[in-house]
């Protein structure tokens, strides 16, 4: 059991909470009434998310009611949405090609013209997360690709007769169609990178050849910097500005009244659920979210959320974030609909989250819209720990070693059983104790008898 | 229709687009029903030597034992009939490409006396150098997609090793295939008893035709009815200089000499389409260059937009659009193929291009020099032949030239294979006694690309145009290749197909498929357009279950026609 969770949470690291509240609307709730959301709606019942195919209309277009705007892929088929309110489009939130989950944001409607810079403005608050976020887990990488493969362009340029005869002397950057796709893919700054092709024109090894010089550019520093923290007595080093994130939120969340409310349970019926059908690719982690997600189900207080210190806030979905640790981070990729996906997708997804979480390629969706959030350091032989509630949500749960343990029963006797402990850390503004034991007594119910979740 | 073909320019000139679409070159656009006419016809089909019916009625038997008799009856006559007294010939067709090929065919069976002149090889632009040897190379492009692609055959539980080609026997397949057509072509002419003239067919005065070398004295023949179907070539827009190496035509790229790194293409038309399916499927990098603000102008604007996020945006295809290509010039002396590119609107420079290869797709023009029109008062309208909506042809005082007649490119109607046969067919209807008007809205259009493209009729702006005019209402419906069984069976679920049709009377207005085998999807569509079917009669009709023909099915039955509006569509919600 223990190592079956191949992620580990430390309980400080709560660092992409902060994009998540600041993806949800509430903040914007003193301007909604002239500046409104386009959300991606919900084209059939079984749709979670959809893919922009297209953008009818563009920022800054004039809208009226009853308009086709925007192109949606939904699992049927593709479908135009219509706006509902005259305005502006003020501001597109989703490029064309991005996806986003039913209901949120998409673009934003100004009612009138002198709204669009306020909306756009407010977009950009929104918006700077995302296309930003996967680089946030290693901040350095935005600055060296910058400078190292400069120098190294500069070195190149000066020795080799081959640049193109039509970049006029590097003004122009003559690189193939499929040199520029990737590039753009790849965020590959296309004067930097020397062509090979004919007549010195960039091509897509190029380009490939660019990112791995990148990337070797940005393991460097990064080398460098781990032994100064370790040698680092008597020094000071600044926070890196993921670290200055995490600090902000362990400092705001001590302004919420947590407790914490711990459990035993009994994990040989669930190993050996796992042991029949991991060879489905099902994982354990898969697993975990998937008797979270139920027993939130009949718990659905534990998973709300206090986001204005007056009111519950229920979330219609119950989307199970699970820590993962990466190379120089943490992220929290999610599992949408943990309850209501069967748990064969539930693992296919979990494993393109993982892949998608090495390759930094999450987008903010996937990492940052959990209602409720695992972590696990039963891989460590950690027996039992508390966590830190991530700010914007309701609980967390700490997952400890699953070992044998010899336990006596009811009836006199000694027996061995695997169990694990598990601790739930939650605001005790809109989840009480009762609450709690409940949830954790119905997870164990599910756990010890795990045959609903491969239903 | 035609309207919407000569949107695809590419360039400013007054060129129309061709399509190299095969559908049926020879053998679907024999398959021709009409409107008004009696309910029996029969043809030779060039390829296969069956006998078509295209009747309405209900008395397909009878008709068909009819038929076979004429065809014994026209067999033993060894087909060509004799001529009216006092001419050479009854009917003379200049020109044995498709177009003529179809009129001469239907003339024999007819009874006509008939000649065909050709100069160059039987079977023209597309048996030769279009549509025939394109859907050799495109069947290869195909079959090198899905072998390329990992994860379609993954999906499959298929394994392959990397897939690759012999450029060589890419190009033989094509070179084979367009023999093997012309020979069925030519045989199929000879057999009938057609007098194949060989030479330049030049009209000398009413009824009358030259024949033989250019500059040489030659033959003159009289014919009763003479029909000109010389069709097109290439497009070269001024500034353009096309070597035939690394700056070429249709023509030289459908040899398959190399496949250039990357090659720009000129027009984004069903030409430049194509080509561009087949270069990126054999590893060339495309970039396109397309006067008009957006690619493919021809095709219906959503199914155009499907199409780029398919057929373009995944490829390893950009491109340039609102420019002209002003000059090109060839590689030489170890530089590049230069193209310079100015702004469609402001003229001014835009860009300067240094590729591999360039190819030209900007369209077709008329092939219609030397034909001696000056000695029947005919002036070209920039190289066209002016006709009638009988393809009868009409002089410089705008009055009909009697007995002569234009089909095909040369007239510039709608520059595709079938209808130049169709409209070949139709003056043979006339000249032998039937009044007989071709509906051009009837005449389907593909694009061979992967997946394929395919329309009949109307695109939506154009119906709305109508619609507006005429006052009525119009209605659009669509149905997906991702909810299609058989489509899904084969990993292809990426299409759609798209009904425009008028809800007040149920007339379908056009039909726009983007999909698997959309080529082939298109001719219920096509077909009911023809013979006047609406969606509340097609709707009953019984289609095999799992075929992709079901899209259509979908179709038709989602078109919600007068009464039939009980429940709208359930509208997406949106804000």
């Amino acid at each position: 059991m223990a190592q079956l969770l191949n992620s580990s949470f430390t309980p400080t690291t709560s660092s992409l909470r902060r994009q998540c509240h600041s993806l949800t609307p509430r903040k914007s709730t003193q301007i909604q009434a002239k500046i409104r959301e386009i959300f991606m709606p919900a084209l059939s019942s079984t749709m979670t998310e959809g893919k922009i195919v297209s953008w009818i209309k563009s920022e800054g277009d004039k809208l009226s009611k009853g308009e086709s705007v925007v192109v949606v892929e939904s699992d049927k088929a593709d479908m135009d949405v219509e706006t509902f309110y005259d305005g502006y489009l003020a501001a597109i939130m989703v490029e064309e090609g991005g996806v986003a989950v039913v209901g949120s944001a998409i673009a934003l409607l100004a009612e009138t013209e002198d709204e669009i810079a306020q909306a756009v403005s407010k977009a950009k608050d929104q918006g700077s997360v995302s296309p930003a976020a996967p680089s946030q887990d290693l901040p350095v990488e935005s600055k060296v690709p910058d400078s190292a493969p400069v120098a190294k362009a500069a070195a190149s340029v000066a020795l080799t007769a081959s640049t193109h005869p039509a970049s006029e002397g590097g003004k122009r950057v003559v690189a193939s169609p499929y040199a520029k796709k990737l590039a753009k893919e790849l965020n590959v700054d296309l004067s930097v990178v020397v062509g090979s092709g004919p007549m010195g024109r960039i091509v897509a090894k190029d380009v490939e050849a660019a990112v791995v010089a990148n990337a070797v550019a940005v393991a460097e520093p990064a080398k460098a910097v781990t032994p100064a923290l370790g040698v680092g007595s008597g020094s000071v080093v600044p926070f890196t500005t993921m670290q200055g994130a995490v600090s902000r939120n362990m400092v705001e969340s001590l302004g919420v009244p947590t407790f914490r409310v711990g459990y035993t349970i009994t994990t040989d019926a669930l190993d050996a659920l796992y042991k029949k059908i991991k060879p489905k690719g099902v994982t354990m982690t898969a697993l975990l979210a998937k008797a979270t997600a139920l027993a939130l189900a009949k718990h659905p207080v534990v998973n709300s959320s206090c986001r204005d210190g007056k009111s519950f806030t229920y979330n219609s979905n119950i989307n199970v974030a699970v820590a993962v640790a990466t190379d120089g981070g943490l992220i929290t990729p999610v599992l949408q609909n943990a309850d209501k996906v069967d748990i064969y997708s539930l693992s296919r997804k979990w494993k393109e989250l993982v892949d998608k979480a090495r390759a930094k390629q999450l987008q903010p969706h996937e990492y940052s819209t959990g209602t409720f959030t695992l972590s696990n350091l039963g891989m460590f032989g950690v027996d039992r720990f508390d966590a830190i509630l991530p700010p914007g949500t309701g609980a967390i749960m700490a997952v400890g070693a699953s070992e044998p343990t010899v336990v006596a029963t009811k009836d006199g006797r000694i027996g061995m059983k695997t169990q694990m402990q598990v601790n739930v850390t939650a605001d005790h503004r809109v989840i009480y104790g009762a609450d709690l034991a409940q949830f954790l007594q119905t997870l164990a119910k599910i756990i010890e008898d795990p045959k609903d979740l491969t239903l | 229709m035609h309207s919407a073909i000569s949107l695809s320019l590419s360039s400013a000139s007054p060129i129309t687009v061709r399509s190299y679409d095969g559908a049926g070159s020879s053998s679907s656009s024999d398959l021709f029903f009409r409107n008004n006419s009696a309910p029996s016809q029969l043809r030779f089909c060039g390829l296969r030597r069956e006998a078509f019916s295209g009747c309405k009625s209900s008395s397909n038997a009878v008709l068909l034992k009819q038929l076979r008799q004429n065809m014994k009856i026209s067999a033993s006559l060894s087909g060509n009939g004799t001529p009216s007294k006092g001419f050479d010939y009854d009917l003379v067709i200049i020109g044995a490409g498709v177009g003529g090929h179809g009129a001469a065919l239907h003339a024999v069976e007819k009874g006509l006396k008939t000649a065909i002149i050709e100069g160059d090889v039987v079977g023209g632009t597309c048996v030769n150098r279009g549509c025939v040897p394109s859907k050799a190379l495109l069947a290869v492009s195909g079959r090198m997609r899905e072998l390329q692609n990992e994860h379609h055959m993954k999906s499959f539980g298929l394994q392959v090793a990397a897939a690759g080609y012999d450029r060589q026997g890419v190009a033989d397949h094509a070179e084979n295939l367009a023999a093997k057509i012309r020979n069925n072509l030519t045989n199929s002419l000879k057999s009938l008893g057609v007098d194949i003239l060989t030479g330049v067919g030049t009209v000398v005065g009413p009824q009358k035709v030259k024949y033989g070398k250019v500059g040489g004295s030659g033959t003159v023949i009289t014919a009763k009815d003479i029909i000109i179907a010389t069709g097109s070539v290439p497009f070269v827009p001024k500034g353009v200089e096309v070597d035939g190496k690394t700056v070429i035509t249709s023509d030289h790229a459908l040899k398959l000499e190399t496949v250039p790194e990357w090659i720009v293409i000129v027009g984004s038309g069903y030409i430049g389409l194509e080509f561009s399916d087949v270069y990126t499927a054999l590893g060339s990098e495309v970039t396109f260059v397309e006067a008009l603000d957006q690619l493919m102008p021809g095709f219906d604007p959503e199914i155009g937009k499907l199409a780029q996020r398919v057929l373009i945006n995944p490829r390893k295809i950009d491109y340039h659009t609102g420019v002209f290509a002003t000059k090109i010039t060839p590689a030489k002396d170890g530089k590049p193929v230069t193209i310079e590119l100015i702004d469609a609107k402001t003229k001014e420079p835009k860009d300067t291009l240094e590729v591999d290869a360039a190819l030209i797709a900007t369209g077709r023009a008329p092939f219609t020099q030397g034909l001696g029109l000056e000695n029947v008062n005919v002036e070209t309208q920039r190289g066209f032949i002016p006709v009638d909506e009988r393809m009868r042809v009409i002089d410089s005082k705008g009055e009909l030239v009697p007995h002569l007649y234009c089909i095909g490119d040369a007239n510039g109607k709608m520059m595709l294979a079938h209808a130049a046969s169709a409209q070949g067919i139709s003056v043979v209807e006339q000249v032998s006694g039937k009044d007989h008007v071709l509906n051009h809205l009837s005449i389907p259009a593909a694009c061979f690309t992967h997946p394929e493209i395919s329309m009949v009729g109307l695109t939506e702006p154009q119906a709305r145009e109508k619609a507006e005019k005429e006052g009525f209402e119009i209605g659009i419906a669509k149905t997906s290749f991702k909810a299609n069984t058989k489509a899904l069976a084969e990993n292809e679920g990426e299409g759609i197909a798209k009904l425009i049709y008028r809800p007040d009377n149920g007339e379908i207005l056009g039909v726009h498929i983007f999909g698997m085998h959309a080529a082939d999807l298109i001719h219920e569509a096509s077909n009911a357009i023809a013979l006047g079917t609406r969606i509340q009669d097609i709707k009953y009709a019984v289609h095999a279950h799992p075929t992709l023909s079901e899209v259509i099915d979908e179709l038709f039955k989602s078109a919600k026609v007068k009464n039939d509006v009980s429940c709208a569509v359930a509208e997406p919600v949106a804000v």
